[in-house]
């Protein structure tokens, strides 16, 4: 069976509104898609973050004083779940994929560039849904993960809410999924073989296969979990007989790949900007792929490392902390690789360098708590204390939105033709890296000495690290300003950056910056190469 | 290319030797009040130096390659075209790969040896005929102990509050004492949602599930008064939902548990 795509009919030009208007329309432009997929989520960041910084607020002193309890729940249960479905979530996969897939596999768009558009149009409103849900009877207050009962007895309104964002959102990303995977089996120009994909590709191929694969179990479980709460219905509350353990099982199946959701697209987006600043090819392009397909594989069967301490029987904790370790062989691998591609280059120091670099730093700590983690003896005691909450914001923070950062410094001259400032951006990475590890680093110890997670008070012996963590909160939420006026300044009058100011051999750069809508003006380039770095190779240009 | 080896002998032997020293040297662990907590805390010990080891090292090769290789002003062009190197590749897939496993079975051994692999052996006279599946907690044993010297104690949680039944004195306190040096059963089931058992200084947790009792076996050694501590999110007070345990010495249990305890009634 041929599927028939002729990219040239779905965009018709006359149709789309043009300049900064089309953002807000529903183009079918794969770069105007993930322009309103990284503004959108970078919106929901800022939302995510003040929410944050209200639990900061909360947490530096003992007492519960600054909110009432219950919105303290709504708020961190907002706050996780913004950060993970409203902004890395949409952003890893859906800006910089929408943007840059298509380069990479030589197409003028996406394969569903409708379908596509659809996925973005239903993040707007699920997220807004979301927030506004505060308005109503208060928003759902039982943790990003509304484990049963707890989610069924708070009330109704904010969780059954919470539920249908979360829902849109699934859908949202299952829609990307596929497309992704389309976009690169069908659609790579004829010549480009699979081996010769920029590493990004290989890892929104992998995610995409994560996602189609484990979030229909979300949504499946979230839909029964709504039945529990509208229609009675007994699957998840113990009073008529459900299993609340049965919940986390098919919760974790989801959220555990979720990570790798969140981390594998980071993996190819720091793959694609390590090579271009440090004039090296890629180290070890084949095993950089299989580890990859390893983590995949992997990451599907490690979910109940989640539950240790719920009551799983000894063989089932000894076979999933085995799986979670062995992780950190592909994992490792990769980090080993970048480290290797660094060597005997000529670096330049620029803001895309320093945040991929403070990425590889942050996330081998993230890392190494992971192992530790992944051991059941160690998991018992800091189970559900600041001990997890730091190691997975080292991965999700300290690794995914380090690169979110790289990525927009690396990739705006592409997007808008301007060049950012270089002085504002380093002085951004300086306070994002000395606040995110004076935030989080005391965490561990806070947990491993008897702080529990998602709680409003707490011993008085633990303030002072808690107060240090709180500062290290506010360098963070400081260290926005700095990026935004330099986004600011730098669409204004910014320096002009040609087509291709890094020198860079993925295709992306062999067109004009902001490429025009077919995306090049002739025929799209066949990359063999796409790392061919220090070699005497004929310019593909 | 001699010196060259030297030197990095020198930093890696520098590297282990910091890691070291800081992993024997630095306790970032509260008291340790029960027999899990010096075996939890040796397992800590080991991953904590691999850690510094492979952390400090990773560290020092991202700086130092910034370093050492960055542009200057002058230069141009690009740096050397080495796309891979096989053999390195199949060193650090092989040499993590033995130290993951390694750590795997060690953790086994200490897992075991807080008896997390162990048959239950929850001596709740009533439930000798009960046919009801029972979840594993851990069943903390020690070498020489002896099993009839058990206390069993029942366990509810609720919104946010934890009570303790000692069948054998028919009562019911809110703090939890038991002696030292002896071992403790505990059968624990939630009445609303989902609450977890921790005692921070006994290195052990487990969640108290509605409708699925768990069960949790310690001993512990040290007399003092320590927290239990509600680990699962289970509504507004959560952070408030606190009891203590007190280990006090078998002659204070003793006259505590006399004085508390209340005469059987036959229904």
């Amino acid at each position: 069976m041929t599927i028939s795509i002729d990219p040239q009919k779905t965009n018709n030009e006359s149709l789309q509104p043009k300049g900064w208007l089309r953002y807000f329309s529903f183009s079918l432009d794969h770069k105007v898609i993930g322009i309103q997929y990284l503004v959108c989520g970078f919106l929901f960041y800022l939302i995510g973050g003040s929410l944050a910084s209200a639990i900061r607020i909360e947490l530096a002193s003992p007492m519960s004083d600054f909110m009432p309890r219950d919105v303290y729940n709504q708020v961190l249960t907002l706050h996780g779940t913004i950060m993970i479905f409203l902004w890395i979530v949409p952003v890893v996969n859906g800006a910089f994929g929408n943007y840059l897939i298509p380069f990479y596999v030589g197409a003028r768009d996406m394969a569903f560039p409708r379908l596509n558009a659809v996925a973005f149009w239903l993040i707007p409103p699920s997220g807004l849904m979301l927030v506004a849900s505060y308005f109503v009877e208060g928003a759902a207050q039982a943790g990003w993960t509304a484990y049963p009962p707890l989610s069924i007895t708070t009330p109704q309104s904010g969780q059954i809410i919470w539920i249908l964002s979360v829902l849109l959102l699934g859908g949202s990303s299952i829609f990307g999924g596929i497309n992704f995977i389309a976009t690169i089996i069908k659609l790579r120009r004829p010549g480009l073989k699979l081996m010769q994909l920029p590493m990004y590709c290989w890892a929104m191929l992998g995610t995409s296969l994560l996602v189609v694969l484990s979030t229909p179990v979300l949504a499946g479980t979230l839909i029964l979990l709504s039945f529990d709460i509208i229609a009675n219905t007994g699957f998840f509350n113990p009073v008529l007989g459900g299993n609340v353990v049965v919940y986390q099982h098919l919760f974790w199946f989801y959220s555990h790949p979720a990570v790798y959701i969140m981390v594998l697209p980071a993996f190819g987006l720091v793959s694609e900007i390590l090579p271009v600043h440090a004039r090296k090819p890629l180290f070890g392009y084949t095993t950089m792929v299989f580890s990859i397909m390893g983590i995949v594989v992997l990451g599907l069967v490690v979910w109940a490392h989640h539950m240790f301490t719920s009551g799983t029987p000894p063989w089932m904790r000894l076979f999933f902390t085995i799986a979670t370790a062995f992780i950190a062989v592909p994992t490792g691998i990769k980090f080993f690789n970048w480290v290797a591609t660094l060597w005997g280059g000529k670096i330049s120091i620029n803001s895309a360098m320093l945040f991929s670099c403070g990425f590889i730093i942050n996330f081998v700590f993230g890392g190494i708590t992971g192992v530790a983690l992944a051991q059941v003896p160690f998991d018992i005691h800091v189970h559900d204390t600041y001990f997890v909450v730091a190691h997975f914001h080292y991965i999700v923070y300290g690794g995914t939105v380090f690169i979110i950062f790289s990525s927009i410094y690396h990739w705006f001259p592409k997007a808008t033709g301007k060049m950012l400032n270089e002085k504002l951006g380093i002085l951004h990475f300086i306070i994002t890296f000395i606040g995110f590890n004076l935030c989080f680093a005391p965490q561990h110890w806070l947990g491993l000495n008897g702080m529990p997670r998602r709680v409003a008070e707490y011993d008085p012996q633990f303030q002072f690290v808690n107060q240090i963590s709180s500062l290290g909160a506010l360098l963070m939420a400081i260290s926005t300003i700095p990026f935004l006026i330099n986004v600011f300044l730098s669409l204004r009058n910014g320096k002009d950056a040609g087509d291709n100011p890094w020198n860079a051999l993925t295709p992306e750069w062999l067109t004009s910056s902001p490429p025009p809508v077919e995306n090049w003006e002739g025929e799209a380039p066949l990359v063999e190469e796409p790392y061919g770095y220090g070699k005497e190779i004929s310019e593909q240009k | 290319m001699l010196n060259k080896n030297i030197y990095l002998i020198l930093i890696i032997s520098l590297v282990f030797a910091i890691s070291f020293w800081i992993g024997f040297n630095v306790n970032l662990l509260p008291v340790e009040a029960s027999i899990n907590a010096p075996i939890y805390d040796e397992l800590f010990k080991i991953l904590f130096i691999i850690g510094l080891i492979i952390f400090i090292g990773m560290t020092i090769a991202v700086i130092y390659s910034l370093f050492k290789f960055r542009k200057r002003n002058d230069q141009i062009g690009d740096g050397i075209a080495l796309e891979g190197n096989l053999s390195l590749e199949i060193v650090w897939t092989i040499i993590p790969s033995i130290i993951v496993l390694l750590i795997g079975l060690y953790s086994y051994n200490i897992y075991d040896r807080m008896g997390g692999m162990k048959e239950l052996n929850h001596n709740h006279e009533m439930m000798s005929s009960n046919t009801e599946k029972i979840w594993a907690g851990i069943s903390q044993t020690s070498e020489n102990e002896i099993a009839i010297n058990n206390l069993s104690i029942e366990v509810s949680a609720m919104q946010f509050a934890f009570l303790f039944n000692y069948p054998k004195g028919n009562f019911i306190t809110g703090e939890l004492h038991v002696p030292v040096d002896q071992k403790v059963s505990m059968k624990m089931e939630s009445k609303d949602v989902i609450h977890a058992f921790w005692v921070p200084e006994f290195r052990i947790k487990q969640d108290i599930i509605p409708g699925q009792p768990t069960i949790l076996n310690f001993t512990p050694t040290k007399v003092g008064k320590y927290p239990i501590i509600c680990a699962e999110l289970c509504g507004p007070y959560h952070g408030g939902m606190r009891a203590s345990i007190i280990v006090e010495e078998e002659s204070d249990y003793n006259e505590w548990f006399n004085k508390n305890k209340k005469p059987e009634v036959n229904l």
